[in-house]
């Protein structure tokens, strides 16, 4: 594994740039079959208004894997990430126009650990709701 | 209604083994919108010391759920599918899932508890090659909204 950045060159409380990635119901179909879940609530506005949500909503794990690209653009490597874990704590709703939603991902170094891995919080909004919460990955550095 | 805590601790093996493909690797980045090229180039993951390329950090919800999938489906569990969310994800890794990897999963209903109104459920699954070599463990919970009430 190669990753970029290096363990003695990153401090604890150090900010990692936060990063926007917008989400379109193009994008949800796309994941929905990508992943296999094919949760009417993720696609169809009729479906997810029937159970009480306010329209379509992403997957959960959509998001989640914006927070691991997140991490991944950083360290470069995607095989540095060693442990990734997030609580879903609030929808990303997705209307249907050209727009859609967005998802702005920032980041801390929370802890260096030993063996050069450190642990990385991740935050993660959309609109006035932080869509993840207990977002940590532990990260190989070099 | 709640869930059938008899559930607790049932083990279920995935029915095939799953074949991590470039194609399917490619595929998931594209539906992520990442463009990082160890995802889609060999060459690109041999220079970051991959022997090929390896798959996004999310990549197991693929297939860890098809063994659980049947057990949640259950009509024993009690499960109303249209109230559920996902509640927590976590992914643990030894090594990265890289193509040609043939896996096998097996999971594990490890808790159901009630939380205020909803169910929440958690199933384990461990992810090893054909070989016996761990390679990531997937914890992943779900809430039933409503499910206790």
């Amino acid at each position: 594994m190669s990753a970029t950045i290096k363990y003695d060159e990153v401090e604890t409380g150090q900010q990692i740039e936060a990063a926007d990635y917008p989400v379109r119901r193009v994008n949800l179909v796309m994941y929905a079959g990508a992943s296999g879940d094919f949760n009417p609530i993720h696609w169809n506005e009729r479906f997810a208004k029937t159970v009480g949500l306010p329209d379509v909503i992403a997957h959960g794990m959509y998001t989640m894997a914006q927070g691991g690209r997140f991490v991944t653009d950083w360290v470069g490597d995607p095989g540095a990430v060693v442990d990734y874990s997030v609580r879903f704590s609030s929808m990303v709703v997705v209307p249907d126009d050209d727009e859609g939603a967005t998802i702005t991902v920032s980041g801390v170094i929370e802890q260096k650990l030993e063996d050069k891995r450190v642990l990385v919080a991740l935050t993660a909004r959309s609109g006035d709701s932080r869509v993840l919460s207990r977002a940590r990955a532990v990260v190989q550095l070099a | 209604m709640a869930l059938n805590r008899e559930f607790v601790g049932r083990q279920y093996a995935a029915p095939a083994t799953y074949e991590v493909s470039r194609v399917k690797i490619k595929e998931f980045a594209a539906a992520i919108g990442d463009t990082n090229p160890i995802y889609r180039d060999r060459e690109a993951a041999k220079a970051a010391g991959h022997p090929d390329v390896i798959a996004p950090p999310t990549f197991p919800i693929v297939f860890t759920l098809t063994g659980a999938g049947e057990a949640l489906a259950d009509p024993e569990l009690g499960l109303n599918y249209a109230m559920v969310v996902h509640g927590d994800q976590r992914f643990e890794y030894t090594r990265p899932i890289r193509a040609g990897d043939e896996l096998v999963c097996v999971s594990t209903i490890t808790e159901i508890r009630s939380v205020g109104r909803n169910e929440v459920l958690t199933v384990q699954s461990d992810v090893t090659t054909v070989d016996g070599e761990h390679v990531c463990t997937s914890y992943n919970t779900i809430v039933e909204r409503g499910g206790a009430a």
